[in-house]
């Protein structure tokens, strides 16, 4: 029990009448990498909320080094040695990587900030644990990965003991998320102990010790990573068997659904596409991937009919769709789940049933002289709820008040329903629980199946490399290359997605 | 779910109003008035016979119309202030119409200035909502400046156009014109209650319609709650903003005209902006935008409004008490975040209780 660095126990959280943490006890040892598994909505950040001073506990204690916590706020969690590296990073961007890292615990010399000294401190610190780190540069101008390793570099400098990542790996390139078990590891050897929030199962295998699953604000249990399988920890996770394999049947490929030629597109004055050429065949998965910002939403802007394309041609089936309104490309086939569901895909104050009419209300039977069919809305609705399985209570529940796996189903609903022959997925699966995600693949492998296009973009190199029959690299507008999706490892892919001139220096430092 | 959402909604104006009473009483006491006795004068003073009653509903009728415009238009996301511009537009177009054309038989005559008005006040907001899909310029500033240029305008053509040398005014309208009719004012005891009072009421019925059952009203509905995916859904988002902004205007310059024919009879030159303009942004407000709730919110205001006339006949209290009755509702209602969020935590608490609330959340 003497290397205990955190002891939680019978930990309840309620909030109003709900239990988000229900009689949770959780140990963690001096230099051991903790993962902690769950859903969204499971109680993780709950949990962590309470041990990094955010939140109090309901019952239950908290035991640091020994000694009973009562922590009021982050501030005295700090001074116990919680460090806590928010998924969403919480840095000035105005200010440089040295400065964001001294905030609120500025080293001072005769009244000034001795930067000087803090500049060693934290070198020493960033040799002693591979974090390289560029001190001068601004932090709006680093990369996410960079970023991340100056929140991990700020519970460092705090002198903090216990490191909590949650979610670290969300928003890294593969080069960037292999860089950071590294780091993980490096802590860990140092003697620090690390809770690693996540819900990828390869990330555990890669990094754990061990592994606590919760569930609706329980513990299932606590395993050993080395010696318990994936699929064993995602039915602990998820509560049933999960299917992993996905049944790609053979299609005929011959037919080009959907081609874009020389494409170029202008978005704040810039050239965002640059001659692109793409084109997704009948009954193939075509991937896209690539790191944020490379061109991929302005892409989809220009397909779907809200932005427009400077040059070059877009055509479905053999006719040019380029320059006509959305509602117009939506009435000639193609459909598509947009990247933000919240603020894009979905008008949440409106109900489940008008939502899925969103892009139909305008036509017969539905519109009647100007009138719309209500009866027969709501009708639809109860239809496709049973059908894509929408967990609500009823087709006039608001969208809003859905979970995010729901909420994206809807999407998905009315996209499918729409019988697309191409059908464009933007991170269909971005922020929703495994359930809802093996049932949008479910749905999307359906489409390839029956003959249609789809266009798949996401930032999950897992979900391209699971779903395409083709997979394309975007780089800065342009698609830099084309792999074959079932001989190629997503570190291959990442380098692709860096950009060439940068994987050329990559390879250099490793 | 949905029933006690709708009660819900009904909380925070019903609280807000008590607030406002309890405020209005509390400052009487303060003062040394009788609230009791106050707020009995006033509703007496409102709905205590037909003749107060008449009134009162005679007041609410243009209130309803300009509260219903600026409804409309705050459903599509715009901000409209320009109701007592397009309220003045209307009440304009229909004296000019029904002045130009006596003649005309008296269904049609109607008919014609309401249209004449309504149509002006549509225009007046139209401008704006162009201006504002097309350009991107702000409607707040421009609603704000077309007030002024309705006043200034209307100023300059009764004087020069309508108004006989030396008159501020306008000559009155012919009798067949009015929807002031004699049955009506023996029913009410010779108030000044008219026929616009149901026109107003299926106006309400109309655009409760038009936003539950129209494809327009729902594409409306849908640009003001997200335009970004309403635009992605395919929906013509500039169309909707000029077409929103265009009824509502139409039914603020409605509210003129029914004012205009049935409560004036002439127009004048005024100096300052009708109130009932804005007052109607306050009923809006109290009614949260409900077409059937902006019925009970107009008759409130007006019957505080008429009622609070009789207060200072039957006592010494200022009759200004009324005012900061009607100010501390709508700041209420303003602040009406803190009340929800109070709401809020007593609601999800018996939400969770039932079986099948709490599980997805």
């Amino acid at each position: 029990m003497e290397n205990d660095i955190v002891q939680m126990k019978n930990i309840t959280k309620i909030f109003g009448s709900y239990k988000a943490n229900d009689n949770i006890s959780l140990k963690l040892k001096k230099g051991e990498i903790l993962a902690l598994l769950g859903e969204n909505g499971a109680g993780k950040s709950t949990l962590m909320g309470m041990l990094s001073g955010l939140l109090k506990p309901t019952s239950g204690e908290i035991i640091i080094n020994g000694k009973p916590a009562k922590m009021e706020n982050p501030r005295e969690a700090k001074a116990l040695g919680i460090g806590m590296v928010h998924q969403h990073f919480m840095l000035i961007p105005a200010f440089s990587v040295l400065e964001n890292i001294i905030l609120g615990d500025e080293p001072l010399k005769a009244g000034r900030i001795d930067y000087k000294k803090a500049a060693k401190d934290i070198e020493f610190l960033a040799g002693k644990y591979h974090l390289e780190i560029d001190l001068n540069a601004k932090v709006s101008d680093i990369t996410v990965g960079m970023q991340q390793r100056v929140e991990i570099m700020k519970a460092l400098y705090r002198k903090a003991n216990v490191f909590i990542f949650d979610e670290p790996t969300a928003a890294l390139t593969p080069q960037e998320i292999s860089q950071l078990m590294k780091i993980t590891h490096a802590l860990s050897e140092e003697g620090k102990s690390i809770i690693f929030i996540t819900h990828k199962l390869k990330e555990i295998k890669e990094v754990a010790d061990r592994c606590v699953v919760i569930r609706m604000g329980k513990v299932i249990d606590s395993v050993r990573v080395a010696e318990t399988k994936e699929a064993a920890l995602a039915e602990m996770m998820v509560g049933h068997k999960v299917n992993f394999a996905i049944d790609k049947k053979e299609v005929n490929q011959e037919k080009d659904i959907f081609k874009i030629e020389k494409l170029s597109v202008e978005a704040h004055g810039q050239l965002k596409i640059k001659n692109l050429d793409l084109t997704v065949h009948s009954g193939e998965i075509v991937g896209v991937a690539g790191v944020d910002g490379n061109g991929q939403s302005e892409l989809i802007e220009a397909v779907t009919g809200l932005r427009k394309c400077k040059t070059g041609t877009i055509m479905l089936n053999g006719k040019k769709i380029q320059h006509q309104s959305a509602r117009k490309i939506a009435e000639a086939g193609i459909s598509c789940i947009p990247e933000d569901r919240q603020n894009v895909g979905l008008i949440l104050p409106l109900t489940i049933s008008e939502n899925l009419v969103l892009k139909s209300y305008y036509k017969k039977p539905i519109s009647n002289k100007g009138f719309l069919n209500y009866k027969k809305i709501n009708e639809d609705g109860r239809r496709m709820i049973k059908q894509f399985d929408i967990r609500s209570q009823s087709e006039k529940e608001l969208v809003g008040d859905l979970s995010g796996g729901n909420q994206q189903k809807v999407v998905v609903a009315r996209e499918i329903s729409a019988q697309p022959d191409l059908l464009i997925a933007a991170n269909p699966t971005r922020g929703v629980d495994i359930g809802a995600i093996e049932y949008i693949h479910e749905k999307i492998m359906e489409q390839r199946n029956a003959g249609h296009g789809v266009l798949l973009v996401s930032f999950e190199l897992e979900e391209i490399l699971k779903l395409s029959d083709r997979v394309v690299v975007m780089h800065e507008g342009q698609i830099v290359g084309e792999i074959d999706p079932r001989d190629t490892s997503s570190e291959e892919l990442g380098m692709l997605m860096a950009g060439k001139q940068q994987a050329e220096e990559m390879g250099e430092i490793s | 779910m949905l029933h006690s959402r709708s009660l819900k909604g009904l909380a925070v104006p019903l609280i807000s109003i008590a607030a406002g009473f309890i405020i209005g009483a509390i400052l009487m006491l303060m003062f040394g008035y009788d609230p009791i006795q106050n707020y009995q004068n006033l509703f007496i003073g409102s709905l205590g016979d037909i003749y107060s009653l008449g009134e009162t509903l005679r007041n609410m009728t243009p209130l309803i119309l300009t509260a219903l415009g600026f409804a409309v238009s705050s459903k599509a996301g715009f901000f409209n202030i320009g109701g007592p511009g397009q309220y003045l537009m209307g009440w304009f177009g229909a004296i000019v119409f029904a002045l130009n054309f006596p003649n005309l038989p008296t269904v049609l005559l109607i008919i014609g200035s309401l249209v004449c008005g309504a149509l002006l006040g549509g225009i007046w907001s139209l401008i704006a909502g162009f201006l504002r899909a097309y350009f991107g310029t702000s409607e707040v500033i421009t609603t704000i400046m077309l007030n002024y240029i309705a006043l200034y305008f209307i100023n300059f053509a009764v004087k020069n156009w309508l108004a006989s040398k030396g008159s501020d005014s306008s000559p009155n309208i012919v009798k067949k014109a009015s929807l002031n009719t004699e049955f009506l004012q023996k029913l009410t005891n010779n108030s000044t209650f008219n026929w616009g009072f149901f026109i107003a009421l299926i106006t309400v019925f109309v655009i409760w319609i038009y936003f539950n059952k129209t494809r327009s009203g729902f594409e409306v509905r849908s640009v003001g709650l997200n335009e970004v995916a309403s635009l992605y859904a395919g929906v013509n988002v500039k169309r909707t903003i000029v077409v929103a902004m265009l009824v509502s205007g139409l039914l603020a310059g409605l509210g003129g005209a029914i004012d205009g024919l049935g409560n004036f009879q002439n127009i004048s030159v005024s100096n300052n902006l009708p109130s009932v303009g804005f007052n109607g942004m306050a009923v809006a407000l109290l009614a949260a935008e409900n077409p059937i709730g902006i019925i009970f919110a107009a008759l409130l205001f007006s019957a505080l409004q008429i009622g609070g006339l009789s207060i200072s006949v039957y006592s010494n209290t200022p009759s200004e008490i009324v005012d900061i009755v009607i100010a501390s509702i709508i700041f209420f209602v303003g602040i009406k975040y803190v009340f929800e969020a109070a709401l809020a935590k007593n609601w999800r608490k018996k939400q969770r209780k039932t079986p099948d609330g709490g599980m997805d959340k």
